[in-house]
């Protein structure tokens, strides 16, 4: 908002009522202007107070049902009993497989966009489909990735309902916000560095390496963070993929079954009795105490890290 | 160039190119992606369709592809009225409340609130949809039943309601870069003709930042329309083609999950329709992308 803005101008030349006089006329339409103002503000809140209605709802119905038993107890039958062992751990087994594989093509694919402009015709033509490619891809469906991967990794690839098809989907998944994130990040690195880091002779692979890739980290690392709190709230692809709500186990390899917290959660939000309703509340304090984490790292690294 | 000025390749010429190829390689990765989605609903799609007229499907009123046998009908009409039942819901909800809250942060909200409300949006809009599912049949439907005693259990309504809640942070935050990016020299060629607040922002930003808004309701709907966790939890399991919303109904996302959890074989009929409504719902949120892309591109104002 400009400074000269907060004021408001009263100068009554836009009247063109002729049977009010013109003082009232204003009196009405700054009047009107400060209802709006009011009834515009009472809107904005809404999302606060919903969030807040969420929040102590669930704090109400799962904090009594939160204990380190429920942390590392597997899932039961007898809601005293049943915990989110299973879920937590699948979740780690996905998330470090997702993780890297996710940073290392999404930053390679930020970094051919942004730092090589391939000037030959076909090179040219590549990378402006891959871009409105990547566009499209933010905008599909979590589920319809779930299909893919029910389709390519479980049956084609033969890997059956393990992490390792699970991580892998839900790599394509975070892919395109990664990129996003990447190519913001490398394109604010500012040209100057790049002629310096060239004009003393180092290569363009050394400039990336030594010059752009530092200076874009902590923007990439953000991205990535953000991205991967996504990839652990996610449910509707690992529910096709067929990751199962009942383990008594936790993965020992990436080949083995496995099941995620938000896949736990959405089991015991569907079972009638009012107890695994708290049980589903206790799972998603757990789930979301592990998301505003990530979240509050990824503003902390935004903040530490900003440059003007 | 003559070839007795060419250097001889080094090792660092080599690696340079080298790495080019293999950047280029993860790159092309996302466009496989691309490709692999296509295929796969494609392939299936086609030997669903071998068996069931394209014609049926798209007429046919009836839904009922988990049923035995002779049973089976394959309609997709009541899935997509669900779909748009639950969407038209929620756009009744987010848009309203997402647009006023666009304009009150970018035009009359104080750097102060701004800094409070933007970051609880960004909460809201990183909450998994699991949750908000949860809240849909835990508290939105109890509390929806006091006013309407005839409401179900399961019901399009606080499905859609909650879907909408969902959506409201992107729609504000969307919208809210639209308006900020209008010049501020415009509003204060405004002020100066002796405008309020209200008439600057809704005769000379909004339509300004039209554009922007649009593309951010309809990117917004197509997210919408591909959620897949809250309308699975809250709004039920029976195709219906009505627009009532007090009823169980069913969407696209909510049967491909329902035909994914059950226990069918691969090469059953069933299982090929959740391909045939995953491309039905692959190409509607694709559409609409696009669209979006289209409005903001093609009806942008530029000011400098």
């Amino acid at each position: 908002m400009p400074e000269s803005a907060t004021k408001e101008q009263t100068i009554p030349v836009l009247s063109t009522d002729s049977k009010t006089s013109s003082s009232s006329n204003v009196k009405y339409r700054r009047m009107k202007s400060k209802l709006a103002h009011l009834l515009f503000l009472l809107s904005t809140w809404m999302g606060v107070v919903v969030l807040a209605v969420l929040l102590i709802d669930i704090a109400r119905r799962g904090l009594p049902w939160l204990s380190l038993d429920f942390l590392d107890s597997f899932a039961s039958r007898i809601p005293e009993r049943a915990g989110l062992k299973a879920g937590i751990w699948g979740s780690i087994w996905m998330i470090l497989i997702t993780a890297p594989l996710a940073f290392i093509i999404g930053v390679a694919t930020a970094v051919f966009l942004e730092e090589y402009r391939l000037n030959s015709k076909w090179g040219g033509r590549i990378q402006r489909l891959i871009q409105l490619n990547i566009n499209n891809l933010a905008g599909v469906p979590s589920i319809v990735f779930g299909i893919l991967g029910l389709t390519l990794f479980v049956r084609q690839i033969n890997l059956g309902k393990s992490v390792l098809a699970g991580a892998l989907t839900m790599t394509l998944l975070i892919l395109p916000i990664i990129v996003v994130a990447a190519r913001e990040a490398i394109a604010s690195v500012p040209q100057s560095l790049r002629l310096a880091s060239m004009a003393m002779g180092a290569t363009r692979l050394q400039t990336i390496w030594r010059v752009v890739l530092p200076y874009a980290f902590p923007g990439i690392l953000t991205g990535t963070i953000l991205a991967l709190s996504r990839a652990i709230g996610e449910t509707a692809p690992l529910i096709m993929i067929g990751a199962v709500t009942f383990l008594a186990f936790t993965p020992s390899s990436v080949m083995d079954m496995f099941t995620v917290m938000p896949i736990q959660i959405y089991n015991w939000t569907s079972q009638p009795k009012e107890e695994f309703a708290n049980l589903a509340a206790a799972g998603i304090i757990v789930l979301l105490f592990v998301l505003l984490s990530m979240n509050a790292l990824a503003i902390f690294l935004r903040n530490k890290f900003r440059r003007s | 160039m003559n070839a007795q000025f060419r250097k001889p390749p080094s090792w660092r010429n080599v690696l340079e190119k080298g790495v080019v190829v293999g950047l280029a390689c993860c790159a092309l990765i996302s466009v496989f992606t691309t490709l692999a989605i296509l295929i796969t609903l494609f392939v299936e799609t086609t030997s669903f369709f071998n068996e069931i007229p394209l014609f049926h499907f798209f007429t046919e009123t009836e839904w009922t592809a988990l049923f035995s046998g002779d049973q089976q009908k394959f309609g997709i009409l009541p899935l997509i009225i669900g779909t748009c039942l639950v969407t038209l819901i929620a756009a009744a909800i987010a848009i309203p409340i997402g647009l006023t809250s666009a304009i009150y942060l970018s035009e009359f909200a104080h750097d102060r609130i701004r800094r409070i409300i933007k970051p609880i949006l960004e909460v809201l809009a990183g909450i998994p949809t699991i949750v908000y599912g949860f809240f849909a049949v835990t508290l939105v439907t109890p509390t929806l039943k006091n006013f309407i005693p005839s409401l179900e259990t399961f019901n399009a309504l606080s499905a859609g309601i909650v879907v909408g809640i969902m959506i409201i942070p992107m729609i504000a935050s969307l919208s809210e870069d639209a308006m900020m990016s209008v010049p501020n020299r415009i509003r204060e060629a405004a002020y100066g003709l002796g405008s309020t607040r209200l008439e600057v922002a809704l005769r000379v930003v909004l339509p300004a930042a039209i554009s922007g808004i649009i593309a951010s309701f309809v990117l917004a709907l197509s997210r919408a329309i591909g959620e897949t966790m809250i309308v699975t939890i809250a709004a039920g399991a029976t195709p219906h083609l009505s627009f009532d919303p007090t009823v169980s109904i069913q969407t696209m996302t909510a049967y491909i999950v329902q035909a994914a959890t059950g226990d069918i074989s691969y090469e059953s009929i069933a299982y090929k329709s959740i391909y045939a409504v995953g491309i039905t719902l692959f190409c509607m949120t694709f559409l609409m992308n696009i669209f979006a892309e289209f409005i903001s591109r093609r009806f942008r104002e530029e000011y400098e």
